[in-house]
């Protein structure tokens, strides 16, 4: 058994690493209020957006109606933009988000789409952790976006969805997917991928609207255009593509900061039993050291009157 | 016979509910929605949405943004909306004065800046047109909030 004075020690380390725990699940705590306000006010109109996006792909002869509807014969390259956190200690928040990138786009553990075994895979890392783990498994990163603000605004990361729509527009590209958390409550985020581009006609796949409801109505017939065909398309699909990048890194946002909070109030609840037994043991040891110096004292003071 | 009218701005919805006839601002023009419309997919100018149900009517500013029409569901995707009852007219009066005195500086045309402080100016105007014209019991006496 260690030594008293280890024992001390160690009683300390853990109590000052619970205090740093439960600051950090304090702060934790008021970032995902915050984080949930913002995901919660901007999702409904996100979701909306995608259902117009979709039935705008239900569109007879879409493949003509703008470059971003029109599928590509072949798929030869993949694009995945994968949103995780800027840090750590959020419990298995960043490696969940790249175990099930592997799975989804790594040829040898399958596809999301299928078949496709081989299709060379671009990725775009949005925040530091995944970016360090993605280029440590050697995956093609193309692009970074790391240190995103607490709260963004559509326009500071409007620049990550427009480079994923350029890269379809030109055809460096044949697929865009979206991984990322999607924030059910505090207990619950699910890790998701999601087709960004070509629009596929819907319900594909895990829960990929961000409102957890169904409600979208099944229309065939073509629109009306009002100005003109070209002119809204133009307008509303790089826009409504870019929405839902905007939409999943906030999610993703709301989804690590809940993440972080019930990994630091686990880590709070274990340090606090952990401490709980050292004291105990500690207890143990002193006692036992009393007893033996007052045995000690004793044995002497009997031989010394036995004289 | 009801159609389900939904109007959302980029932060929260604004209307959600069952009516009997919605008329949009359109880039070409005012259209009125009854159930059963064909679809449309159209830009909205800045103006105001009327909204009918049950003989009564509500009034929304719309700064634009873009309508889906279907036959049983009309979607308004919104920059910005607001009902006109909840227009705080002080707030916008104050936001046009802000709005006009840096116009009135001369900054260059063409700049992010003038585009930004003509919007301004244009959605200012517009909601205070909009309670003036079609607020019920007429302009309210200026709040003390702010």
């Amino acid at each position: 058994m260690a030594s008293a004075r280890e024992m001390r020690l160690r009683i300390k380390s853990v109590k000052n690493i619970s205090q740093v725990t439960r600051a950090l699940e304090t702060v934790s705590a008021s970032k995902v209020r915050k984080a949930i306000n913002a995901v919660t006010a901007t999702r409904s109109y996100a979701t909306k957006a995608w259902q117009v996006l979709k039935h705008v792909a239900q569109q007879p002869g879409r493949d003509s109606l703008h470059p971003l509807l029109a599928k590509h014969a072949s798929v030869k390259h993949i694009l995945a933009v994968v949103i995780t956190g800027d840090r750590g200690l959020a419990g298995a928040y960043n490696s969940n988000v790249i175990r099930y990138t592997s799975q989804q786009f790594d040829p040898s553990t399958g596809f999301a789409s299928g078949q496709r075994s081989n299709v060379p895979v671009k990725y775009i890392a949005v925040g530091r952790k995944g970016r360090d783990l993605l280029v440590r498994r050697q995956k093609n990163v193309i692009a970074e976006f790391s240190n995103l603000p607490a709260a963004p605004t559509f326009m500071d990361v409007s620049a990550i969805g427009h480079l994923a729509v350029e890269a379809y527009k030109n055809g460096e590209v044949d697929e865009v997917y979206l991984v990322y958390t999607d924030f059910v409550n505090m207990s619950r985020q699910i890790t998701t991928v999601k087709k960004l581009l070509p629009l596929e006609l819907g319900g594909e796949g895990r829960v990929e609207d961000f409102e957890h409801s169904s409600a979208s109505t099944g229309p065939a017939a073509a629109y009306e255009y009002e100005p003109d065909q070209r002119e809204i398309l133009d307008e509303i699909i790089p826009r409504f593509t870019a929405l839902q990048v905007y939409q999943a890194i906030l999610e993703s946002q709301a989804s690590e900061h809940a993440a972080r909070m019930i990994a630091m109030r686990n880590a709070t609840d274990n340090a606090k039993e952990l401490v709980g037994a050292l004291q105990l043991a500690y207890n143990k040891v002193r006692q036992q050291g009393i007893t033996n110096d007052i045995l000690d004292i004793v044995g002497g003071a009997e031989a010394l009157a036995a004289k | 016979m009801t159609i389900r009218c939904e109007i959302v701005s980029q932060d929260r919805t604004v209307f959600a509910g069952d009516v009997d006839m919605v008329v949009l601002p359109g880039a070409a023009g005012e259209m009125g929605i009854l159930p059963k419309h064909a679809p449309v997919l159209t830009t909205l100018k800045y103006g105001i949405i009327k909204v009918r149900k049950g003989g009564k009517e509500e009034l929304f500013t719309v700064a634009g943004g873009i309508a889906e029409v279907q036959p049983d569901i009309i979607t308004v995707l919104a920059d910005a909306a607001e009902n006109v009852e909840e227009i705080d007219e002080v707030r916008a009066a104050a936001a046009r004065k802000r709005a006009e005195e840096v116009l009135a500086k001369g900054i260059p045309a063409n700049t992010d800046m003038y585009l930004v402080m003509e919007a301004a100016l244009r959605k200012s105007n517009l909601r205070l047109d909009a309670v003036r014209r079609y607020r019920r019991g007429g302009v309210r006496m200026p709040t003390s909030e702010n």
